[in-house]
């Protein structure tokens, strides 16, 4: 329990010790797990962006797929629009194609009508003439009697 | 149980058990086994350092086997120094790591059956032989006294000769010329306590314990000499495993008070008062 030499000694051995500790050991585990610890730091760093990464392209789908259903309500309402529109064009042409034909007919009945009465009159002018010659026994010259044959066959028919 | 028939007494095989192997003549002494024990943990801890430091440095992946046990004894001590001392640490941190790794290796040594250093020693003709470093005052003066001196160094390193002269005469009772003996004289006390305290608790600490396990071991010695003695035995067992495995803790505790004083002293030796 005395104090000797021995001190001495030991002091060039913890020396020797702190030495190789702080030359060899200490430098090599303190870069190994700085490093390891910056890698750490960085795989979490990168993880934390793609974390905002994906919310980012998360909000962004989510954009694209709203802008999508107002264009599709776009072009829905255009399409609905259009063919309310196309119906409408139809019948309007369809209106004045019917009462195009309608007219045409009517034009075409009158005209029927107009040619029957014509040739009504016509035979009733020449029955008249025939009925009449025959009542009198003689011949009436059509063409002598003309103008009051056509006067008599037009008070006929109009009246 | 008592090598090279000695006075096999229990005082004589406590006296026995606390003489050194020693050369030398008065101060000139060495305790060989001291030097012999301390210096070759300080090589085994040195050279299983390096290796768990060499082995697999790999940044990526988990480290293992030697490597994790090496790095958290480093990230132990590293995390230690961080929270006491704020400045470029790498120094005091191989310090701590060399202190606490090389005092536990030495402290360990109590944990080896009483005899068998001597008895393997014996064999070398060595007629004395204490195995535990630390149990010499001599080993833990020796760190001490590194200690001491790093302290002064870095006080004088952060504040300058003039510095840290004038705080030896200005602190902590002023600067007036009447005061300067009391503060030097204070500085002096504050200073030398240090390494003193330091020195002495470790090997306090295992210093007793050698003896207990010393006494322990005379329960055993009683029952190879007397009659009937199966208890003595018995307590021999029980003891010796229970203080065995509570010195465990010490070994690890004053290694860890070891490292982390002389941190604390040199953390406050850098502060201005």
């Amino acid at each position: 329990m005395t104090i000797n030499a021995t001190f001495i000694g030991q002091i060039i051995v913890f020396l020797i010790l702190l030495w190789f500790i702080a030359k060899f050991v200490t430098p090599m585990m303190a870069e190994t797990i700085g490093e390891r610890n910056r890698k750490i730091a960085d795989g979490l760093a990168a993880a934390d962006k793609g974390q905002k990464d994906l919310a980012e392209a998360t909000n962004r789908a989510n954009e694209v797929i709203r802008e999508a259903r107002d264009r599709a309500k776009q072009i829905e309402d255009h399409a609905a629009r259009r063919s309310n529109e196309a119906i409408e064009m139809a019948k309007q042409t369809a209106q004045t194609e019917s009462a195009r034909i309608v007219s045409a007919a009517r034009e075409d009945a009158s005209t029927e009508t107009g040619r029957a009465r014509e040739q009504l009159r016509r035979e009733f002018g020449s029955l008249v003439v025939s009925g009449a010659a025959r009542l009198l026994e003689r011949e009436v010259d059509a063409k002598t009697h003309a103008q009051l044959l056509d006067k008599l066959a037009e008070d006929i028919t109009r009246g | 149980m008592v090598e090279q028939g000695h006075d096999e007494s229990p005082t004589g095989y406590i006296v026995h058990h606390l003489k050194h192997l020693k050369v030398g003549d008065g101060f000139w002494t060495f305790h060989v086994d001291t030097l012999l024990v301390s210096g070759s943990l300080a090589a085994l801890v040195a050279y299983v350092l390096y290796c768990g430091a060499r082995s697999g440095a790999r940044v990526s992946g988990a480290p293992s086997g030697l490597r994790a046990v090496v790095e958290w004894i480093y990230e132990f001590v590293d995390d230690s120094v961080a929270d006491i001392y704020h400045g470029n640490r790498s120094f005091l941190v191989a310090l701590g790591f060399s202190l606490f790794t090389w005092v536990v290796a030495m402290n360990a040594m109590d944990l080896l059956p009483l005899d068998v250093p001597g008895t393997v020693a014996g064999f070398f003709g060595a007629e004395f032989f204490r195995a535990v470093p630390t149990a010499d005052l001599n080993g833990t003066v020796a760190m001490a006294l590194v200690i001491f001196t790093l302290i002064v160094g870095y006080a004088i390193r952060a504040k300058g000769i003039g510095g840290y002269l004038h705080e030896w005469i200005s602190s902590p009772f002023g600067s007036n010329p009447l005061l300067w003996l009391p503060n030097i004289l204070l500085n002096a006390i504050e200073l030398i306590s240090k390494p003193i305290s330091l020195s002495m608790r470790l090997f306090g600490n295992m210093y007793s314990g050698e003896i207990l396990f010393m006494l322990i071991a005379l329960l055993g010695m009683g029952f190879a000499v007397s009659i009937g003695g199966i208890a003595l035995f018995i307590g021999q067992v029980v003891f010796g495993a229970a203080w065995s495995i509570f010195h465990i803790l010490i070994v690890l505790l004053q290694a860890y008070i070891f490292m982390m004083l002389p941190i604390v002293y040199i953390a406050m030796a850098e502060e201005h008062h």
